[in-house]
């Protein structure tokens, strides 16, 4: 089986890598204040000129950008190429504000496809295998972007993208499927589709999932990676910088690599804007390095995790970012506290209740209302009202411990939380902030 | 001699209790006794059917979680201190009652049942049976 798509860089030593970086990184200075004038005049704000970056070590000198400047720029305002070069588009989802365009060359196209290629092979793909790409296709970044490093690959690739389970279950059975690519609820539910159907991790041809778009749990792993039989790997990425492959877990499961000769990972303080060192936790902030239709320096990601160099049994050298916490735009403060979702995911599956649920924050007489919607089930049920509830009570008590308030827990009929079959509404915010 | 009885979850808003009787409705399952328990946010119902296999799978197709639970079905004097002579008996086997719900008149009139959740359910049924009391099995649901 091949290890690495692109040996020398995945294993490039440290001074490789940072010699790559600092060519890249001056040439694409330049190129952005060149063709980019919203950025040029955050640069000439600050004072920086494209000479005071002679290398990686200059990075901090540049100003951020941000969502808000993305919003600011919409929809040409940060075009680094023209037009004519242009090929393709994705866009988000625009569910937090204004929706996000992002412009492709075809050599933008190609280096996205070459960082999901080795997203694939550190999961184990090879061209034998038959890839089943369950993310939706379309403006959303998930569906073309696994779809183009598996078409590179050389794997037999099922463009299947999101919605009717039972057809996606029958061409998984049928084709003999050996890696899924989609979203991580998705993957939960149709796990548990599969399990309703009566089939056991050995009825299942899958060995490999990658699953990104959204934060998920260890214990959510662990679930799907027991409910299918599979290895599940985690890939990290943002329509902003390409899409899904900026960064992707190898075997040892432990954070993604960043495809760092491509985008430079920092972390830094989201109050000072101060970077901050490896294995500190902070903003997650990206410079592409080679981009040319949608050139972004300094991006905050607004996620919030940590970066690692530490020496990683798969042999590749690509720095390392933990598994976001949540993003800083996810997490909510009630009566306070920060909150993030996957704190109550992890409560709720460590009490053996499903992944499925709902959280619905408001305000009533100025105090901040806080519920977690979670779908009964049967492992879950007893006749004894009394052990129900004591059930319901220690999921009160856990979610205490973890996140320090109170939470109302409900308990609701299977499956009557909305399963999007792409992203999962987890948060209803009804206070008028 | 012990029969099943299906527990339902039931969230608490409007209408869930009606679409679960419209479920069975429409399956043409036959009620033959009913209680409803409710907790602060949600509710269990207890069900006693003549045809628990059907009953369970309807209730999974329309999204209700379920369980079964061994009850006792007992033909109670329907005269005043018919409820308190089983009572008796069964306190007399220290046999403690969790719940009960009552079952008046069935299809022959004078008639009167208790379905009842013991701790013990092996000895209620031998002491009950021993001192003279009618239990009813499964297949005799019907005839209630």
């Amino acid at each position: 089986m091949e290890r690495y798509f692109q040996e020398s860089i995945e294993t490039a030593s440290l001074e490789e890598m940072k010699k790559i970086q600092d060519e890249k990184l001056v040439k694409q200075v330049q190129h952005v204040w060149n063709d980019v004038p919203y950025y040029r005049k955050k640069m000439e704000e600050k004072g920086v000129k494209p000479e005071d970056i002679k290398s990686r070590d200059d990075l901090y000198k540049l100003p951020f950008l941000s969502k808000a400047d993305l919003r600011d720029a919409y929809p040409y305002g940060l075009l680094g190429s023209p037009l004519s070069e242009c090929v393709r588009i994705h866009s988000t989802s625009g569910t937090t504000g204004k929706r996000v365009v992002a412009f492709y060359t075809q050599h933008d196209l190609d280096l996205w496809s070459d960082c999901t290629s080795r997203a694939l092979v550190a999961a184990g793909a090879t061209k034998e295998s038959v890839v089943h790409v369950a993310y939706g296709y379309g403006l959303f970044t998930g569906g073309a972007g696994l779809n183009d490093g598996s078409h590179k690959l050389g794997c037999l690739t099922v463009p299947i993208s999101s919605g009717n389970t039972d057809r996606q279950i029958m061409f998984i059975n049928d084709l003999q499927a050996t890696v899924l690519c989609c979203t991580p609820s998705y993957a939960a539910y149709l796990g548990e589709r599969m399990k309703e159907l009566g089939m056991g991790p050995d009825d299942i041809s899958l060995k490999a999932g990658i699953f990104g778009a959204e934060a998920w749990s260890e214990e959510m792993r662990a679930d799907i990676e027991k409910t299918m039989g599979i290895k599940a790997y985690d890939i990290y990425g943002l329509t902003e910088l390409s899409g899904p492959g900026v960064s992707f877990e190898c075997c040892e499961q432990s954070g993604m690599h960043v495809n760092e000769d491509h985008f430079i990972p920092e972390i830094i303080d989201p109050d000072t804007g101060e970077v901050l060192p490896d294995e500190t936790e902070g903003e997650l902030v990206f410079t592409a390095l080679d981009k040319e239709a949608f050139p972004l320096l300094r991006y905050r990601t607004r996620d919030i995790c940590k970066l690692s160099r530490k020496k990683c049994s798969c042999g590749r050298t690509l720095i390392k970012m933990a598994k976001p916490k949540g993003r800083t735009d996810d997490m909510l403060i009630i009566r306070g506290v920060n909150v993030f979702p996957s704190q109550i995911e992890t409560v709720l599956m460590n009490n053996g209740y499903p992944a499925n649920y709902q959280i619905i924050v408001d305000r009533v007489n100025n105090t901040d209302t806080f519920e977690v919607k979670v779908e009964m089930t049967p492992e879950m049920f007893t006749d004894n009202l009394g052990e129900v509830e004591a059930r319901q009570k220690k999921l009160v008590d856990g979610l205490h411990a973890m996140l320090g308030i109170k939470a109302k827990v409900s308990l609701v009929a299977p499956k009557s939380i909305t399963r999007s079959e792409g992203k999962a509404v987890r948060v209803i915010d009804n206070r008028k902030l | 001699m012990s029969i099943k009885q299906i527990s339902v979850f039931l969230e608490n808003k409007p209408g869930t209790l009606e679409e679960m009787t419209a479920a069975l409705a429409a399956a043409n399952i036959d009620l033959r006794a009913t209680s409803l328990v409710e907790a602060e946010d949600f509710g269990i119902a207890r069900l006693i059917v003549d045809d628990v296999y059907e009953t369970t799978t309807v209730l999974k197709d329309a999204g209700f979680v379920n369980r079964l639970t061994d009850v006792l079905a007992i033909e109670i004097p329907d005269t005043p201190g018919g409820l308190n002579k089983v009572l008796k008996t069964l306190s007399a086997a220290q046999v403690n009652v969790e719940y009960m719900y009552a079952f008046l008149g069935g299809k022959e009139v004078n008639q009167a049942f208790m379905i009842m959740k013991v701790a013990h359910i092996e000895r209620a049924e031998s002491t009950l049976s021993l001192a003279g009391f009618r239990l009813v099995d499964q297949e005799h649901i019907s005839e209630l």
